[in-house]
């Protein structure tokens, strides 16, 4: 292993001082841009590791979605902070848990330096069976297919969380719009980019579904990709948040995780276990599973930014 | 130093920082950042392995790679669930505060809710 270079030893002093502004920033909208920061830095570090994969996901989730859904919150609690901050805890309290904090940081610090080495590593086995679905990206390869179980759970997970928003609406709201309705200006900038930027965001997020196959990327990357496009043409107030109880809405957002579990129940049946993949078959079948996928990530991600609806089903 | 041993330094450093943040930051809200930092330091842990781990051709062993992403989707799923409860709490109640008193509830929801 090579020695860190100089690029590395900054990127990773901006990331950790990033990280203490996110703590220590007086202003929550200042630490959720500071986090903002953080996140998209962080898919830089990813890509030094080596993990392309985890960079794209990073990059969409934390400086992408995440970010949009931290930065509506501050905003919305904007007028709750100045009260909030009064019941700060006092300075013995504080040193307590600063000691706390640092000997788990020099617990974790001491288990990074004292790895054993060599490091136990799966990897030789990934590859050694990557012949059995003809996929070439080993990250796809355990995601679909070594370890899809946890991917399946997964996606049970996003929806379970959406379910979750959803009962939070008040009760004349049940089954309404998602969260506020958008104004923006229709000949302002971001009308406009909401006009520009679908059409090449649409074809970028299959696009970045597609080359998973043999590159990095992968149905969430691509899935959140499409679901920035649909929220960035709701925040322009070109396409308004549907309500919750259509049809076609819980159709798309069960269609995934329902494709998944019938193939692996056929594997369950015909190849005799849950989600084995027949020889030579396997990558119709994950690409399959994996454009069902596409689409009900994209809805679940965008609802679930949405939020809880607040107004009733008549626009 | 490697590479790898900087940036699990670094992911040390956001677990400790995230926690300090958890504890003693009052705003919901900033609880629910400072829990975000702490698992982008475990995360990055993961990474940090997974990168000592490579071989046969691979920067890394996919693996823990797989696992993080799979983290990260369940860690944004879960936020945005507390960003929903929180901000359903200040529509209910008018305050986003973890006090155990509960504020007295206004507004034109608390009759409906």
């Amino acid at each position: 292993m090579t020695t860190a270079s100089a690029l590395e030893m900054v990127l990773a002093a901006v990331v950790l001082g990033l990280a203490v502004w996110t703590i220590a920033a007086r202003d929550t909208f200042a630490a959720v841009a500071g986090f903002i920061a953080y996140g998209l830095l962080l898919a830089l570090v990813w890509v030094r590791l080596a993990a392309v994969d985890v960079a794209l996901t990073e990059a969409a989730i934390s400086g992408g979605l995440g970010g949009v859904l931290l930065l509506g919150a501050a905003a919305r609690l904007r007028s709750s902070e100045t009260l909030a901050s009064a019941e700060r805890p006092g300075g013995v309290l504080r040193l307590e848990v600063a000691l706390l904090s640092a000997a788990v940081a020099a617990a974790i610090a001491a288990a990074v330096l004292f790895l054993p080495d060599p490091v136990p590593t799966l990897a030789p086995a990934a590859a050694a069976n990557a012949g059995a679905t003809s996929l070439g990206n080993p990250v796809t390869n355990v995601l679909m297919a070594f370890r899809a179980m946890d991917t399946l759970l997964e996606k049970v997970v996003l929806l379970l969380a959406l379910v979750g928003v959803w009962s939070l609406a008040p009760d004349r709201f049940w089954g309404g719009r998602p969260g506020l309705l958008h104004y923006a200006d229709p000949q302002g900038v971001l009308a406009f980019l909401a006009r520009l930027l679908p059409p090449v965001g649409i074809v970028f997020g299959i696009y970045i579904l597609w080359v998973s196959a043999d590159h990095p990327g992968g149905a969430f990357q691509g899935g959140t990709v499409l679901a920035a496009m649909w929220l960035l043409a709701m925040m322009a107030g070109l396409a308004d948040a549907p309500p919750v109880s259509r049809r076609w809405l819980r159709l798309l957002l069960i269609a995934g995780p329902v494709v998944f579990l019938i193939v692996g129940l056929a594997g369950l049946w015909l190849w005799d276990a849950f989600l084995a993949y027949p020889a030579g078959h396997a990558k119709p079948l994950i690409l399959a599973i994996e454009f069902a996928m596409v689409l009900t990530i994209a809805v679940t991600l965008g609802l679930l930014l949405a939020g809880a609806p607040e107004r009733s089903a008549e626009p | 130093m490697s590479a790898a041993t900087i940036f699990g330094l670094c992911a040390a450093a956001a677990v400790g920082l995230g926690l300090y943040g958890l504890i003693t930051n009052p705003q919901p809200l900033r609880k629910i950042l400072a829990f975000n930092l702490l698992g982008s330091g475990v995360f990055l842990v993961f990474g940090v392995v997974a990168r000592r781990g490579a071989a046969s051709g691979f920067g890394g062993d996919p693996v823990p790679q797989a696992l993080v992403i799979t983290g990260i989707v369940v860690a944004f799923s879960a936020t945005a669930l507390a960003v929903a409860l929180l901000l359903r709490l200040f529509q209910a109640t008018g305050s986003a505060t973890l006090r155990a008193e509960a504020p007295p509830r206004t507004g034109s929801d608390a009759t409906a809710a």
